[in-house]
């Protein structure tokens, strides 16, 4: 495959996986806490929920994400 | 066993083996103490940056200040997590094909120029240094409250062990070293946790049951924010700062965790780009645990304690309170004299005082823990702090012996004279880190703000736009630099030490706190860079080719 190629590829992969760490964190966790929170689950509040456990693990899936991603995108790149 | 016994155990055992690791990992070379050969394992290194990066404060302090600010809190959990996303995506992997040793490596030969280094190591050294202090002050104050020893004693013991698996080792030593320091401070925080959580839930799981319901069958965090309001606290889950102002601390403190030096250089160690990204992963996940076991620490004690103290006759006192009251941690005063503890918001009435790092170091005695617990639990603070302090060492000292004297003031340098100015420089940072571990600066808590937002306003534009952009030049990076950095520091100064005409929070521009003030001079740097390199000529095809090259795998 080609270098520009990889290259856009990495940087959608990249806008997409960023976009989604905003959402958890900024957007669920701070922006729109006080809506989330009406709605509650169990012992949370939603938006509490997602500033202190939700949006740590949203990190953590986004990276392992982004491993498996490029991983496959890098195979193609060599072959 | 009596308690002292069993932490003397703990702490001998644990040293022990840190000493056994730097004996073992020696470094022979410079490319072995810079970045341990460059063939470490990414779980391990995984491990080793978790390590790295949780410091005394991660440990002792962080469930405290969740416990008193409930949603305030927040800013740390996400703010010191979501940076991992941003080293995994954006510099990472970039940095590890670059393939040198130092950020103001980087910094020096992307943007061609030694004035940019330079700039780069000032940064390098400021925030280094800042938080170093701190880790040793944290070590003597540990060794102070467990083993009854005086801090200064302490922090020599301290600086002993350091000194010898860093100057010895370099990186190899550190990175095996901090390996170990992370399964013994994870095992020391999640034991009391788990316990705990058992016995306010009866779920073994902290994370479940910080949203489970106590005994009495009301959820935990319902019966908190009803405890809150009583006393005239604000919520619990709600928080007491502007939206605004969360938002920018939150995004001061992520884009700083990933421009720290210290850091971004463990991500050299690894053999290849994608063993980068897979080490980002392994050390967010590593730190993610104690990440999400924090909040539920805070809850649970926060619960803990309004019901043991609120109205209740001090003389009914359990142990611990006599305890942590002769340590000063724990102060009560009968304004009323009444003889009852009245614990409120308001400061007239308010009655008790409780210093936040209690949440973490009188847990087991509140959850009544058997006494190995607790000194598990003093071995967990030391290695967070020695780890944090080892990590730091090495960029002090890589700063000085390759950025400085290797690439500016002595290029000829042989590798062995340069491996003992490395070592030379490592023996004085750690001396005057020791220094001010001994004789605190009143500034410490202060400054470690000024760290974050140092590292967000100075190193991250100039890394990121060298990686996604041919286009930046060394007027836009050097310029973008000292504007985002002298306009933190001024900021700092201002607000927090008084200078300039000082200020007082209604002062604070936007509303934004100098802890969050990192987000606006970090921006500020990205405006002028952009601008500058727009009206500057283009850097040179060999620069532009070495960024073709770190972009690809």
């Amino acid at each position: 495959m080609e270098k520009n190629i990889y290259w856009k590829k990495n940087i959608k992969y990249i806008t997409i996986l960023l976009t989604l760490w905003f959402i958890v964190s900024f957007g669920c966790g701070i922006l729109f806490v006080n809506e989330l929170n009406a709605i509650q689950i169990g012992g949370f509040k939603l938006g509490f929920w997602f500033a202190q456990q939700g949006a740590i693990f949203g990190f953590v899936a986004i990276i392992f994400a982004y491993i498996y991603l490029m991983n496959r995108l890098d195979k193609t790149l060599n072959n | 066993m009596e308690l002292q016994y069993w932490i003397w155990i703990a702490v001998g055992l644990s040293f022990s083996l840190y000493i056994g690791i730097a004996i073992w990992s020696r470094a022979a070379s410079t490319k072995e103490f810079y970045v341990a050969g460059g063939g470490v394992h990414p779980i391990a290194n995984g491990m080793a940056t978790a390590a790295d990066w949780m410091s005394a404060a991660s440990f002792i302090s962080m469930a405290g200040i969740i416990s008193f600010g409930g949603y305030d809190g927040s800013v740390f959990l996400m703010g010191w997590t979501g940076g991992y996303v941003l080293l995994a995506l954006l510099l990472a992997p970039y940095l590890r094909k670059f393939g040198k040793f130092t950020v103001p490596d980087f910094i020096g030969d992307r943007y061609y120029s030694n004035t940019a280094r330079s700039v780069a190591v000032f940064c390098a050294l400021i925030v280094s240094f800042t938080y170093i202090a701190g880790q040793m002050r944290g070590v003597g104050v540990v060794f102070s409250r467990y083993l009854e020893v005086d801090i200064v004693t302490g922090v020599l013991i301290g600086m002993g062990i350091v000194l010898f698996y860093a100057v010895l080792g370099g990186m190899k030593g550190i990175t095996y070293t901090q390996v170990a320091q992370y399964c013994v401070l994870i095992f020391a925080f999640m034991v009391p946790a788990v316990f705990i959580s058992f016995l306010v839930t009866g779920n073994v799981i902290p994370q479940i049951g910080f949203g489970s319901s106590g005994a009495d069958g009301v959820y935990l965090l319902d019966k908190l924010d009803g405890l809150h309001r009583e006393l005239g606290f604000h919520e619990y889950t709600s928080g007491s700062k502007s939206l605004f102002d969360v938002f920018c601390i939150t995004m001061a403190l992520m884009v700083g965790t990933a421009g720290l030096p210290h850091v971004i250089v463990r991500f050299f160690t690894v053999k290849k780009v994608s063993d980068a990204r897979k080490s980002a992963g392994w050390a967010l996940l590593f730190i993610a645990i104690l990440y999400t076991t924090a909040p539920a620490i805070a809850v649970f004690s926060r619960t803990n304690l309004i019901e043991t103290v609120s109205n209740q006759p001090y003389e009914n006192m359990p142990d611990w309170f006599d305890k942590w009251e002769t340590t000063g941690l724990l102060g009560f005063d009968d304004k009323n004299q009444d003889g009852l503890i009245q614990y409120t918001a308001s400061p007239v009435t308010n009655e008790l005082t409780v210093d936040a790092d209690i949440m973490v170091l009188a847990n087991p005695e509140i959850a009544q823990l058997p006494n190995w617990v607790i000194a598990l639990l003093a071995a967990g603070a030391l290695a967070a702090a020695l780890s944090t302090a080892a990590g730091l060492l090495l960029v002090i000292s890589s700063a000085v012996s390759h950025d400085l004297l290797k690439k500016i003031v002595m290029p000829k340098i042989s590798e062995r004279g340069e491996l003992i100015a490395a070592r030379v420089a490592a023996t004085g940072a750690v001396c005057l880190a020791g220094y001010f571990g001994i004789n605190p600066p009143g500034f410490v808590a202060a400054t470690v703000a000024l760290a974050f937002g140092l590292a967000a306003s100075s190193f991250f534009p100039a890394i990121l736009l060298g990686i996604f952009s041919k286009r930046i030049n060394k007027e836009g990076a050097i310029s973008g630099m000292l504007v985002g950095v002298s306009l933190m520091l001024f900021y700092m100064l201002k607000f927090k030490f008084g200078w300039f005409g000082g200020g007082t929070k209604a002062d604070w521009w936007f509303g934004i706190s100098p802890e969050g003030f990192g987000t606006i001079a970090m921006v500020a740097n990205f405006v002028v860079t952009l601008a500058v390199s727009n009206r500057t000529p283009a850097p040179d095809l060999e620069v532009q080719k070495l960024v073709e090259n770190i972009r690809k795998p």
